[in-house]
């Protein structure tokens, strides 16, 4: 910086009067909670999740989960507190979300199966990205005979009516577990990430930085691991929510049709049993209503979370001020 | 070890294009280039042409990103084509880059300091951590930038004139013997062109033989030494680069440089030119001189023979290829 | 010659325009306010370094600002009429018929699927007056014409992009321009892809151009030795401010803000091999500019005033208006470098 010359003070008009400068909204009405990831539909499903998921956790802690299982046959078709059954019979505290036709609380049916559900989702998700970037990545890096078979094999899978397949599969398996149902789930979970992946891929591989990488001596698996994947992180993150949803979907789905993993408390599982049960007739409109509402939640925190992402992604959607 | 660097013998490529309704098309991307760069002294060689003057196809050629299609490309006395991978490997750790492109050579999901990061590990420049932070230091300090905190700053952070001086002082932490420089500085403001053309000096006064490529006379004839200008993949002009500048005697260098604007509002173009339609579009031109469309003292010889290079003007080594200087015809033309 | 002797017809005034940008850190302020009056029949270059806001202040003339942008305030009077007040429909009128763009990478834009003519075509059935449509044959008279004005064959009509080079595509964008004879012509980066060659023919069309029709234009380019080939006044911005209004002559021979005077010493030459002129880009926050004189964190010459006092642009002698503390008025009127003053006394 150069040194301010001191120069001898001027017999001229005085300096004119200093420029107030228009004031921009500045500091105090953003704070650093204002970044774009923390707007508020982001904020909103993130936080439907966290609290569905940490029912989970919490739940077995103040509220006896096996009640979700045992018969108690003294306490049936209880409604839940605050209405009246059609038989006359009030819903108390005892069960405040009150019991189906086998005396089963419907609280914890929640607590237990929701948190089910998710899991099954998630990890049918995360199975089909892990295939996905392996793929994903194989197809797009070396191209050739290798790009055109994977490709041909995620086309075939995406055209497959993939609830007509998983009801052929689940037949097939005797007893199924919550895991093993994931799995199954999975087999159409990949095509959609391979596909993506792929495309981002080939864009990445003539990028400058990918030049300049093999010009600074990276092998091809430094190039695939460090240059690109963490650049990949955000379509990852979408991805990776787009595809559980349509994993629990599938999954509800496949539940409600009574080829749910047994043995495991399902939300979808619990609809089956409800219209299985006359439960429709009977009135007992809590007991497949509770898992309804539940999925409804659920999903639209999903979808929150998806819209908020892709506000994040694209700032033109962010809300300009006027 | 040869006493030459660089030698590139009759490089030619060859691109087959699918044209629009069918048939292939040859495109003559270079026509048997020629050029020696020595080791020492070290200099600024620059290769300067318009688009499809064939100028990025020897700048990729020469960094290995495509093969040549006839013709030979010696380094240090080894032929490239027929090297082992090990020399190979020494091949890129000699020859490097510095691209166009500021921003895109930049991996957004680090910070800058990524690419000294890179490089030493791959090179194994460093034994240790210190040794490896005076390096980036030194390479940082060339290129006249200072402080470690520019390393952990975020591309997007930086301005395109600080990114390319990075990419610069990265090229120079492997000591190599040339830097392959295409187009640095066009991407870059005006004003702040002046610090990147200004390392390239210094580097070159360190050692380092640098290959401009460019489309800019003006950058060109501040820094380099020798020039090579280029027109649709064959050598039109070369000398030292106060000569061809100053003095041009191809009729294409001769355009080119009453076409550069001069920035004196009193000195305006002279006249206008037209530029034929036909030939603003390429011509792959199989024979004779591929400047006869637009030339103004063309001959009918141009049309059947390529002229070789010719000697002009005063110093040695300043070659026009154009059949104007050809002394056989002078000689007869005279008599 | 003078332009002030001139009695001019103004054609575009902008006053005070403000265009920021919203993050979430604070409003990046892209223009912030600027003054300029554009002349009939002129070439008015606007030059500056990336992020001055140049290409800025030619999208909110236009009124092309998308959010997170927004025009904050100002005016733009075109003809007398200020355009910010003007709804939908009244921009639609306007653009094209009597403000045109050519924008940056406009040969990147042209639409791949469809022939030239047909482009043309759009552009003038778009932005013609509704209630007097050309017929069929008039508008392909008018493209003929067009194209004949900016030097392109005829068989150019029924071409597809793709099969022009860069050039032509270029002036195929001026003829798009120029289609419904506007009164204002903004051309953004107009050759800067361009080789060096077919850069003089471009630029040399469109000096016909405002020959033939009379258009006013504005330049924005940072090319100083094509704004010394091609203008009649520059404006040199920093910042998103003015700093420097001149008249090309000025500009080169003595230019009175210290940011232009760095412009000009950084122009290389073919005629001698001169010393390089370093300089660093813009170093302070765009979101938060400097109390007092926007250049003063890298003017070689900056006093304590700068630091507190914004500076007024004045014209410091005919055809030169410069923003800078540098220069005062005396009493007889006249304006006096106080670095002279500092040395002689």
């Amino acid at each position: 910086m150069a040194t301010v010359p001191q120069i001898a003070p001027n017999p001229v008009p005085p300096a004119p009067e200093p420029v107030e400068a228009v004031q921009p909204k500045k500091m105090g009405r953003f704070n650093v909670w204002d970044t774009p990831w923390f707007n508020t539909r982001l904020l909103v499903g993130v936080g439907i999740i966290t609290v569905i998921l940490f029912m989970g956790v919490i739940g077995p802690i103040f509220w006896d989960t096996d009640l979700a299982s045992e018969r108690n046959l003294e306490a049936r078709r209880l409604p839940p507190v605050g209405f009246t059954s059609i038989r006359g019979v009030e819903g108390t505290w005892d069960h405040p979300l009150g019991t189906n036709n086998f005396g089963h609380d419907m609280l914890a049916i929640a607590l237990v199966g929701a948190p089910n559900t998710f899991i099954l989702g998630f990890v049918a998700a995360s199975i089909g990205m892990l295939v996905g970037i392996i793929l994903g990545f194989t197809s797009g890096f070396m191209g050739g005979l290798v790009d055109d078979i994977i490709r041909l094999a995620a086309d075939i899978t995406l055209t497959i009516p993939a609830l007509m397949v998983l009801i052929v599969l689940n037949s097939v398996f005797d007893r199924i577990d919550l895991l093993t149902m994931a799995v199954i789930i999975s087999a159409f979970a990949w095509p959609r990430p391979t596909r993506q992946i792929r495309a981002q891929v080939l864009s990445m591989r003539e990028s400058g930085y990918v030049r300049m990488a093999r010009l600074s001596g990276a092998s091809n698996i430094d190039i695939m691991f460090k240059e690109m994947l963490p650049n990949l992180i955000p379509y990852l993150f979408a991805s990776f929510i787009s595809g559980a949803t349509g994993a629990i979907l599938a999954a509800v789905g496949l539940e409600t049709l009574g080829l749910g993993p047994q043995g495991a408390i399902t939300l979808g599982g619990t609809i089956y049993d409800a219209y299985t049960n006359l439960a429709l007739s009977g009135n007992l409109w809590w007991w497949w209503g509770v898992p309804t509402i539940l999925l409804s939640i659920m999903f639209v925190g999903l979808l929150l979370i998806n819209l908020g992402l892709d506000e994040i992604a694209n700032p033109r959607l962010r809300r300009g001020k006027k | 070890m040869s006493e030459m660097l660089l030698q590139i013998r009759n490089a030619t490529k060859v691109y087959t294009q699918r044209a629009f309704g069918g048939g292939k098309r040859q495109v003559v991307a270079l026509q048997d280039f020629n050029l020696d760069i020595p080791h020492s002294p070290a200099t600024i060689t620059t290769i300067a042409g318009e688009s499809g003057s064939g100028k990025s196809t020897l700048a990729n050629l020469v960094l290995g990103f495509t093969r040549l299609t006839s013709g030979q490309i010696i380094f240090n006395g080894q032929d490239m084509t027929t090297a082992t991978s090990a020399q190979q490997r020494e091949y890129r750790r000699d020859v490097q880059a510095v691209f166009q492109d500021p921003f895109g050579v930049y991996n957004p999901f680090y910070r800058v300091g990524h690419v000294f990061d890179m490089v030493l590990k791959n090179f194994k420049l460093a034994p240790n951590a210190a040794k490896a932070r005076d390096m980036i230091e030194e390479a940082l300090n060339i290129v006249g930038l200072h402080g470690e905190d520019v390393l952990r700053k975020y591309p997007h952070q930086l301005s395109g004139g600080q990114r390319q001086r990075i990419m610069m002082a990265r090229a120079y932490m492997l000591h190599p013997k040339l830097i392959v420089a295409d187009e640095p500085v066009s991407m870059v403001d005006a004003s702040l062109r002046a610090a990147i053309l200004d390392v390239m000096m210094r580097l070159r006064d360190n050692g380092i033989s640098f290959l401009y490529i460019t489309h800019d006379l003006s950058t060109a004839y501040q820094i380099g030494d020798r020039i090579f200008i280029l027109y649709q993949g064959a050598i039109a002009e070369t000398g030292s680069t106060l000569d061809v500048i100053d003095r041009p005697h191809h009729p294409y260098v001769q355009l080119l440089v009453k076409s550069v604007p001069v920035p004196d509002p009193n000195i305006k173009w002279e006249g206008t030119i037209e530029l034929p339609a036909e030939e603003e579009m390429r011509t792959s031109q199989k024979s004779g001189c591929r400047f006869y469309p637009r030339c103004p003292e063309r001959m009918d010889r141009c049309l059947t023979s390529a002229p070789a290079l010719y000697p002009v003007g005063y110093s040695e080594g300043h070659v026009a290829s154009c059949f104007l200087y050809d002394k056989k015809v002078k000689a007869s033309s005279i008599q | 010659m003078s332009t002030t002797d001139k009695a001019k017809n103004t054609v575009l005034e902008v006053e005070d325009l403000r265009v920021y940008y919203e993050t979430p850190k604070g409003d990046v302020r892209a223009v912030d306010g600027i003054d300029f009056t554009l002349y009939e029949g002129e070439i008015l270059g606007l030059v500056g370094e990336s992020g001055c806001g140049k290409s800025t202040a030619a999208m909110g003339i236009l009124q092309l600002i998308v959010p997170p942008g927004r025009i904050v305030s100002g005016e733009i009077r075109l003809d007398g009429v200020n355009i910010l007040d003007l709804d939908e429909e009244g921009l639609r009128k306007l653009r094209w018929s009597k403000l045109a763009l050519i924008p940056q990478g406009a040969m990147n834009s042209l639409n791949p699927t469809m022939r030239i003519s047909q482009q043309i075509e759009d552009v003038i059935r778009q932005h013609e007056d509704r209630q007097k449509r050309k017929s069929k044959q008039a508008v392909k008279k008018r493209i003929l014409e067009l194209l004949q004005w900016v030097g392109l064959p005829e068989r150019i009509y029924d071409m597809y992009p793709h099969e022009l080079s860069g050039g032509m595509k270029q002036r195929a964008c001026i003829a798009m321009a120029i289609a419904l004879d506007p009164s204002v012509i903004i051309a953004d980066e107009s050759t800067s892809a361009l080789d060096v060659v077919v850069q003089r023919v471009v630029a040399q069309t469109m000096l016909k151009v405002k020959q033939a029709t009379g258009v006013s234009m504005i330049m924005i380019g940072h090319d100083m030795g094509l704004m010394a080939q091609m203008v009649d006044r520059i404006v040199v911005m920093y910042a998103g401010n003015i700093v420097e209004i001149s008249t090309v002559e000025h500009m080169f021979r003595n230019p009175g803000h210290p940011y232009a005077q760095l412009l000009i010493e950084s122009v290389p030459s073919l005629k001698e091999r001169k010393p390089l002129k370093i300089t660093e880009g813009i170093t302070h926050d765009p979101r938060n500019p400097p109390p007092g004189c926007i250049f003063q964190l890298r003017c070689p010459f900056v006093m304590e005033r700068c630091r507190t006092h914004k500076p007024v642009r004045q014209e410091i002698r005919p055809g030169q208006e410069v923003a800078c503390h540098l220069y005062e008025k005396q009493e007889d009127g006249r304006y006096i470098d106080v670095r002279d003053v500092a040395t002689n006394s």
